[in-house]
């Protein structure tokens, strides 16, 4: 292929790595905006380490696992470490792909890998114990996301769901990234319990609001400008039509999922909440993800606000679970992660009954698998280790008792 | 010489610092301070309403020689008034005595 063509192709799969990089930021700002100041360093410290040990667990086996080559579609495995390909002169193959070398290959899914396990760090805070947390992503990123994603992107089972025809369809991820994540949220919130003082003695639902609204703001949009690498990559070249359109539905879908969360919100309470405004931009984000191929401008505007609308809902409906999940991750990975999925089947270019049934498939499958995962990891961690930090710790507030340090010692109210 | 101590609303503050240097009381001391009353704040967050009682408010702490007294409670009286609850309060206490650090001086010297 044209050496000039290539060099583009694989320049924009690397700016679009460190598009995903970068949304590792967008992550920790969420999250300690959504969050009170005495968690702060606990959470930092949760995102650093994720981005840290999924680059490496990636390299140890997590690229093989999830690309292991031909296997059973179910599980293969092709060795640790990386071995680039070479060709006759010994320097590296560049036929690889078209659209990237070995290497950048690697590392752009070894980005993605990361951020499964961002997602559960968000739903878990201010009251997980660290320790336990950091044994959690181990496995779940080393392990449970190579596997699912083996199934649809590594060519197994799913992605032949209908053999000659097709099958499940995820273009970057809205499940096979962002549910997976979801999924585990939801099982560690289910496992772990309420924050002291989400739930009042008569069961209902308290506000415990975030301490920096403006560092949650800026995550947000960081991970939207992330996106366009998340989406964007997931092209897989710098194809010029594909891409293009790709960023396009990626952006109108984030608009809208803004619009409809604040607009559905401030019907419902009759208050301009900031912070389901943010959250719908990502719910409309994480709903394109599944369809941002084939989905018109159109398309991807109507899924964002049934993303935008799915938010609000999904809100209210993990309260009324007496699930605590301080930063909307199950609302906005896994709820939204699932609608994205399912509306392959119903809008785009391969809408159709029996599409619909190879997402709905792809979504239980991966669901199924991540439950379990999930609830066997935890609750051995919770019935030997513990998974949750004393009352008075809690209290005082994680910084202190996991880290002896103070986020933000000039200012030392609560 | 008195102590006066009021607790103001912070949208009146800028009023009742502008009336005060108009009467010539031209050093006091203030701060932010949250307490609890009567009055409720509604807020809402991710669809929870909640109301808190935790008010915030300005603490304005003045000295004055006694002729300036009743001026000084009159002004703020007048301009951090609206009539609504929550308002605040004037506290009045003797002040014994009172040195300015940089001239040694004390007692009324001590405060102009």
């Amino acid at each position: 292929m044209d050496a000039g063509l290539f060099t583009a192709n694989n320049i924009w799969m690397m700016i679009c790595t460190a598009l995903v990089f970068i949304m590792h930021l967008g992550f920790s700002f969420l999250e300690i905006g959504l969050t009170r100041q005495k968690n702060t360093i606990n959470i930092l410290f949760k995102n650093v380490f994720i981005i840290c040990i999924g680059l490496l667990l990636y390299y140890v086996g997590g690229f093989n696992l999830m690309y292991p080559g031909d296997f059973n579609g179910f599980i293969g495995f092709a060795g640790f470490g990386l071995e680039a390909p070479l060709n006759a002169e010994g320097t590296l193959d560049l036929a690889y792909n078209e659209g990237y070398t070995y290497w950048t290959d690697f590392l752009f899914q070894a980005m993605f890998a990361a951020t499964a396990a961002t997602i559960v760090s968000g739903a878990v805070a201010e009251r997980v114990k660290i320790g336990p947390f950091m044994i959690f992503t181990i496995i779940y990123v080393g392990l449970v996301y190579p596997i699912v994603g083996s199934w649809q992107w590594g060519g197994g089972f799913l992605s032949t769901l209908g053999g000659d025809e097709g099958g499940f369809h995820d273009f970057a991820g809205s499940t096979l990234v962002h549910s997976v994540g979801g999924w585990a949220a939801l099982v560690a919130v289910y496992l772990l319990g309420p924050r002291i003082g989400k739930f009042s003695e008569t069961g209902k639902a308290q506000a415990i609001p975030g301490h920096n609204l403006p560092l949650a703001t800026g995550g947000v949009l960081i991970l939207w400008l992330g996106w366009f690498g998340f989406n964007g990559g997931s092209v897989l070249s710098a194809d010029p039509a594909a891409t293009s359109i790709v960023l396009v539905t990626t952006c109108l879908a984030a608009a809208a999922g803004g619009v409809g969360a604040f607009l559905f919100s401030s019907i419902l309470y009759k208050n301009y909440d900031l912070t389901m405004f943010l959250n719908g931009i990502l719910g409309g984000l994480v709903g394109i993800t599944a369809g941002a191929d084939l989905m018109s401008p159109f398309e991807s505007i109507l899924i964002g606000l049934i993303a935008g609308v799915i938010i609000v809902l999904g809100v209210a409906l993990i309260d009324r679970m007496k699930l605590d999940d301080p930063v909307g991750a199950i609302a906005v990975h896994l709820i939204c992660g699932i609608w994205g999925t399912l509306a392959v089947g119903i809008f785009g270019s391969l809408a159709g009954g029996e599409q619909f049934i190879w997402q709905l498939a792809g979504v239980g499958a991966a669901g199924a698998f991540c439950c379990l995962s999930a609830f066997i990891i935890m609750t051995i961690l919770k019935k030997t280790v513990g998974i949750r930090v004393s009352k008075e710790e809690e209290i005082e507030g994680l910084d202190l008792h996991e880290h002896g340090m103070d986020a933000y010692p000039d200012f030392t109210n609560e | 010489m008195k102590k006066i101590e009021a607790i103001i609303r912070k949208s009146k503050f800028d009023e009742v610092k502008k009336a005060l240097h108009q009467i010539e009381v031209n050093f006091f001391s203030y701060w932010d301070v949250t307490g609890v009353g009567n009055e409720k704040q509604g807020h809402v967050y991710r669809g929870i309403s909640y109301s808190t009682s935790d008010i915030q408010r300005r603490y304005l702490s003045i000295v004055v020689s006694d002729e300036f007294l009743d001026r000084t409670v009159n002004t703020i009286l007048e301009t951090a008034y609206t009539g609504n609850v929550g308002d605040g309060k004037i506290f009045i206490s003797d002040m014994i005595d009172a040195y300015r650090i940089r001239t040694k001086e004390n007692g009324h010297a001590g405060i102009n």
